[in-house]
């Protein structure tokens, strides 16, 4: 259902607070995956403060819901979504990037509370979030395996091994979210390698599958909430998202797939945002 | 088949009917009894691998994820992630090149409790060729950290390793063949320590170092050499990693000649790990390795592949008069130092 007005000014002040941080982040850092975090902070907002079962108190509770980060590159948005979540002081990323922090670009499963799994790498997180789907079946524990995916990452053959694998074992329990944002490195995804239609791939796959707009907070909510009652099989919510969403020289760039910014320019960042 | 406490344990006479692979899920499955953690996944090689066994006995338990490796480990790692302890199983050559990165970065990087249980190694399955013949796969698990690395002899040996590997809470990589390895050992009744050689044969002029199924063709070469009037010290190194540098040490100052023979590469295999502890241990050895000679192997029957490269009795033997009759400078200090 969708939210209520009160989870609606909540949800969407903390994500232009995080937006704000990933730009400090990105300032300190000397340089981060900044386009890609920005596009998937609402999503992450709603999961990390809504949906996700989880006590930051207690990061190892074994009855908690499992989150998987396939597009691992996003690690500064995870990281400053855990520094927001009550994890760790956000002050920590203070060193990101930097020899001795805990905290690299793709980040370390051993290292950082409260994440899962180690991603970085294109291609890992699904296969991953599928088998810890399966192991909660195994175990007889009744978590769910939240796990957000790239568009670009989407050209890995392990994606697809992955997608056929869940619907194969009909893993209810798994809920993935492919952050649709139009763009990877070297430019536009249908430029680059074609993936459309990619809602129709899913389907056809045996995913249960929709299409929302990822920045509307109660699209998501009801996609997600639909997601957890289907219970048959995986569902995949594709979210149609901006990269750089809320920096207006970000926006749909190609450029800001990965970079720094000076102090001016984190300025003129938090301008954008009206942080 | 004899019993003993603990479970089953394998004698010669098993084992001479049975190949590693089916020891190997004989062995799985009793273990699937003691531990409900175990879980079991292949990719389409189930029956080939013998993994079925445990699969049959376990189907809750056992994932055939189809022809799609990189996604068998992502899988494994996420089980193993849930608490479970995956024995993954297909052929080695697609273990470690198709799916290479995946078991490096999803089961070694997280030092993940995961056991890949690699059959087919080496140029075991001859008539299929060089696209399912493994002799790569040494040289790049070496390089992986966190990692360890078996070659086990025979199917006995293959029995203990399965069962010691449950001990390590990380990544193992246990490399068997396909056929019907000769027996090397007579039964389960002798001490296997993960990174500890084992002396098979005392010797005193030269020492062979073998793993996997070349350990049988370094008994036998040996035997042939001791009806000459040499001896021929043979030791099974069946764990490359972590290595037994001791072990090679001792070859060298009381031996002083080594060979090393294997079903590999002879690049960055046993024979690259063994004159890497020599190279740095700075004292005069004769030394030759046996392997394939970085070429890709033709197809044929497992017996005359090792057979056309050297890797069998006739050819340890061979190479072992060769290495006797080797000059080498001696150190001057050498019996001080020794």
């Amino acid at each position: 259902m969708p939210l209520t007005e009160q989870e609606r000014q909540q949800f969407t002040a903390i994500a232009k607070k995080i937006r704000g941080d990933l730009v400090d982040v990105t300032q300190w850092s000397g340089g981060a995956h900044i386009g890609g975090s920005l596009s998937m902070v609402d999503l992450a907002v709603l999961l990390y403060w809504k949906y996700l079962k989880l006590d930051p108190a207690q990061p190892d509770w074994p009855d908690r819901d499992r989150f998987v980060l396939s597009k691992g590159h996003a690690g500064l948005g995870h990281a400053v979504v855990l520094a927001n979540r009550g994890y760790f002081d956000i002050a920590l990323l203070k060193d990101f990037n930097q020899y001795g922090s805990p905290f690299g670009m793709h980040l370390d499963s051993r290292k950082v509370i409260g994440v899962e799994v180690s991603t970085g790498s294109m291609g890992h997180g699904l296969p991953e979030a599928v088998g810890l789907a399966l192991g909660a079946r195994v175990l007889g524990a009744s978590w769910r395996v939240y796990c957000i995916i790239g568009d670009g990452e989407s050209n890995e053959g392990s994606i697809w091994e992955a997608a056929m694998a869940a619907a194969h074992y009909k893993t209810g329990n798994l809920i993935a979210f492919l952050d649709r944002n139009h763009l990877m490195i070297d430019g536009r995804t249908e430029d680059i390698m074609s993936l459309e239609p990619l809602a129709d791939k899913w389907s056809a796959f045996g995913w249960n599958t929709v299409v929302v707009n990822g920045h509307d907070l109660d699209a998501l909510a009801v996609a997600i909430e639909a997601a957890q009652a289907h219970t048959t099989g995986p569902s995949m919510i594709v979210c149609e998202t901006v990269k750089g969403k809320g920096v207006d020289f970000m926006e749909n760039n190609p450029a800001w797939h990965y970079g720094g910014l000076s102090v001016d320019l984190a300025a003129k960042a938090k301008q954008s945002l009206g942080v | 088949m004899s019993t003993a406490e603990g479970g089953l344990t394998w004698t010669v006479y098993d084992a001479n009917k049975m190949t590693q692979r089916e020891i190997y899920g004989l062995v799985l499955t009793e273990l699937g009894e003691k531990h409900p953690e175990i879980v079991g996944l292949s990719a389409d090689l189930a029956k080939s691998t013998k993994i079925s066994d445990f699969g049959d006995r376990f189907p809750e338990r056992f994932f055939n994820v189809g022809i799609a490796e990189q996604n068998l480990f992502g899988m494994a790692a996420g089980m193993a992630k849930a608490g479970l302890i995956p024995f993954v199983s297909t052929f080695s050559v697609f273990a470690t090149l198709r799916a290479g990165e995946f078991l490096r970065t999803d089961l070694c990087y997280q030092n993940l409790n995961v056991k890949v249980i690699a059959t087919h190694g080496g140029t075991s399955f001859g008539s299929a060729g060089a696209t399912h013949h493994s002799i790569e796969d040494l040289a790049l698990l070496r390089a992986i950290p966190n990692l360890t690395v078996i070659v086990p002899a025979d199917g006995i040996e293959t029995a203990k390793a399965i069962r010691a590997c449950m001990d390590i809470k990380g990544p193992v990589y246990i490399r068997i063949g396909r056929g019907f390895e000769p027996p090397v050992f007579e039964s389960e009744d002798y001490d296997f320590e993960i990174g500890k050689a084992i002396e098979l044969r005392p010797g005193t002029d030269i020492t062979v170092i073998a793993c996997g199924a070349t350990v049988y063709h370094a008994i036998e070469a040996s035997r042939m050499l001791e009806r000459e009037g040499v001896s021929v010290r043979v030791l099974d190194l069946h764990t490359l990693k972590p290595f037994d540098d001791d072990a090679i040490r001792r070859a060298v100052a009381e031996t002083r000649r080594i060979i090393t023979v294997e079903d590999h590469n002879r690049i960055g295999g046993l024979g690259g790990a063994v004159a890497d502890v020599i190279a740095r241990g700075g004292k005069g050895c004769a030394f030759e390795t046996l392997g394939i000679p970085d070429t890709f192997c033709s197809h044929g029957y497992p017996e005359d592949i090792m057979h056309i490269y050297g890797i069998d009795t006739d050819g340890i033997a061979a190479k072992i008069r060769e290495v006797l009759g080797r000059d080498f400078e001696d150190d001057e200090d050498w019996e001080d130092e020794v």
